[in-house]
């Protein structure tokens, strides 16, 4: 009986779920910067509405987050992650309202994917993403998914604030923007992508135009004296390319891009595999292992820590009934040994509400020009208990 | 019209009896009989819940949604959206099986809204943490086996052939099952798997068959035990619903991102 009121309520009245967390990081050393804090608590919440009608083809879904951080002003923060009207036919789909998109096949770094800009106050590993105003339409056809999207608003990056730490010195003041394009954050960015399944391969052909989500730093002294990095937002064209081969236990992964306008036009590629051990030692447990190469052809001042990299990494899966998994990764400069970052990520289910995540990140970085050199000194352990309802 | 059915059954059930068969030919005559008897539903949306218990009796729960479409001269399509526990609610599974070579198999994760392909290696393994194999739920194709009759028997007073299944597809995780099909229903009653290295490994006992469009019979209640580690899992169907008219379209990238 409850079964089917649950089901009834879930079409006709919609649906609240969602979380509720407290997170701990604890840094192992001193920041570069004095005015950055120590140890850090927050509490996060995530809520989610969803409702459906018209036989299911159409749906309303809202996702609010907020995050209350104890030093960093910054990083507490809110955000739509979502809340988007969803009109789907047998060939097509329409979205339309604040979205969320992902693309791409690799572990180590999303190159292609371009549609969200990153939430990087929340993880320094870029996969939080803040909500997109957008209309995507989509087209499922025998020749594959089309999609097209038009981007009316653009999403400045967020970045920890003066206190905050995962930062560079001097930090970044956000608050005064610089864009090439006159229209600022109020450029209509478009984007198309078609996307299909050949077999054991998985395509996809991207193409974007519009504001670049990964801004360029300009060193600026302040009126009050104080040396900052005022993000500088250009516009470009992006071809990207993804592909993913599944042989057996083996996923052969490839994304590259072309991008343009944000200096010199430049290609970057990330490309490697991840090989799974399905039952390892006789136990129900999986060990994946990944190994990636990631390069970018910009010179040595280039934003990106990745111009001749590899990443490798081990993925244990239990299996067990609390979901119990671990990452273990290691990107490696092949230039310079000495630039290398560390990362471990596990989480298990606790009970049938909780869960715990712990990740831990350790950067080795040896250029003291690199203003992003202090985050050397931000190695943490970061604790999340999320209860979900 | 009802004359017809034992007429017809009993029919079918004649080659069966030639001396001549093989227990190989009579083992595959069964499970043709039983996947032709099953053919033709089109497709089914249901509920599954699970209760999975460890050998000190704790108990975890599992809730799931999943759409199956029928395919014609191939495995099945199927959609699997899961509903709890609740930090997984949301996450969607979609399949195409076939019957000799690797199912294609999509995950979508909803935090980052991504679809990963996964390799459909994994056939032997836990599906959910449950005592359940992946290859234990997904679609029965005939070929994916090769056959033996073993003999016939009884299941709580029920006539039954028991015929035992190699598998012939790669990373299976067992060497042999054992089936006790109903001579009536032609469905299982009871599964009983041999590990890699022959060892028994679990007992799955099937119940309560209900028959829909008054040909399909599933059961609503299964009990998965393993005898290895002294774990079980019961899996319970609700709300079947038959040709509900699902299509082609139900079952690609964009619906496994959307479907809730």
């Amino acid at each position: 009986m409850l079964s089917i009121l649950t089901a009834h309520n879930a079409v006709m009245a919609g649906e609240w779920s969602g979380y509720l967390g407290a997170e701990a990081r604890i840094f192992l050393d001193d920041p570069t910067d004095p005015r950055q804090q120590g140890n850090t608590l927050s509490f996060v919440a995530q809520p989610e509405y969803y409702t459906e009608w018209d036989d299911g083809n159409q749906s309303l879904l809202f996702i609010p987050f907020a995050r209350i951080d104890q030093h960093d002003t910054e990083r507490s923060h809110a955000d739509i992650r979502e809340l988007v009207w969803l009109k789907a036919a047998d060939t097509w789909e329409v979205h339309i309202g604040i979205g969320k998109v992902y693309w791409g096949v690799t572990e180590s770094q999303h190159l292609v994917d371009i549609i969200n800009q990153t939430d990087l106050v929340e993880s320094p590993d870029g996969e939080e993403k803040l909500g997109q105003p957008m209309i995507n339409l989509s087209l499922i056809r025998d020749l594959g998914i089309f999609d097209l999207f038009v981007l009316p608003g653009f999403r400045e990056r967020t970045f920890p604030g003066i206190k905050g730490r995962l930062r560079s010195v001097p930090r970044i003041d956000a608050d005064d923007a610089l864009y090439e394009s006159s229209r600022k954050n109020r450029h209509v960015d478009w984007a198309l992508r078609w996307s299909h399944t050949l077999g054991d391969w998985d395509i996809g052909l991207s193409w974007f135009d519009g504001t670049s989500r990964e801004p360029r730093f300009i060193p600026t002294i302040k009126p009050d004296g104080e040396s900052v990095l005022v993000p500088f937002y250009d516009q470009i064209q992006q071809a990207g390319l993804d592909i993913q081969a599944t042989k057996e236990g083996w996923l052969w992964k490839l994304e590259a891009i072309n991008r343009r306008g944000m200096g010199e036009t430049y290609n970057a590629l990330t490309g490697g595999f991840e090989y799974t051990v399905v039952g390892i030692a006789s136990t129900q447990a999986d060990l994946g292992l990944i190994s990636e190469y990631l390069y970018d052809d910009r010179d040595e001042q280039a934003l990106s820590l990745f111009q001749n990299d590899l990443m490798l990494g081990t993925r244990l899966t239990l299996n067990d009934e609390q979901s119990t998994e671990f990452l273990l990764g290691l990107i490696t400069d092949l230039d310079d040994s000495s630039e290398r970052s560390w990362f471990i990520e596990a989480s298990r289910r606790l009970g049938d509400r909780w869960k715990l995540n712990i990740e831990a990140r350790v950067l080795s970085l040896q250029d003291p020009l690199n203003p992003f050199h202090a985050l050397a000194k931000d190695d943490f352990i970061q604790l999340e208990l999320l209860r979900y309802f | 019209m009802k004359i017809w059915t034992p007429l017809l059954a009993s029919l079918t059930l004649l080659p069966l009896e030639l001396p001549a068969q093989t227990p190989e030919e009579k083992g595959l005559a069964i499970a043709m009989e039983a996947d032709k008897r099953d053919t033709g539903w089109g497709d089914i949306k249901t509920e599954l819940f699970m209760v999975l218990r460890n050998r000190q009796g704790q108990e975890s729960k599992r809730r799931m949604r999943s759409k199956i479409l029928e395919v014609d001269g191939d495995g099945d399509k199927s959609l699997i959206v899961f509903d709890h526990p609740r930090d997984i609610k949301n996450t969607a599974f979609l399949s195409y099986t076939h019957a000799l070579k690797a199912d294609d198999q999509w995950l979508y994760l909803p935090a980052l809204k991504r679809v990963k392909r996964i390799s459909s290696n994994n056939k032997s393994g836990p599906f959910m943490g449950s005592e359940f194999a992946y290859e234990d739920i997904s679609s029965q194709e005939v070929e994916k086996y090769t056959y033996k009759f073993i003999k016939d028997d009884k299941v709580n007073g029920r006539d039954a052939f028991v015929i035992e299944r190699y598998p012939v597809y790669k990373h299976s995780g067992y060497t042999r099952t054992v089936v006790w099909v109903d001579k009536e229903m032609y469905q299982a009653l009871k599964t009983v798997f041999y590990d890699r290295k022959d060892s028994l490994l679990k007992e799955l006992v099937l119940n309560d068959y209900k028959q829909y469009l008054g040909k399909y019979w599933r059961p609503s209640k299964m009990t998965m035990v393993n005898k290895q580690n002294g774990k079980s899992t019961d899996l319970e169907y609700k709300g079947y619903e038959f040709n509900t008219g699902l299509k082609d379209s139900d079952f690609n990238r964009n619906t496994l991102k959307r479907t809730r």
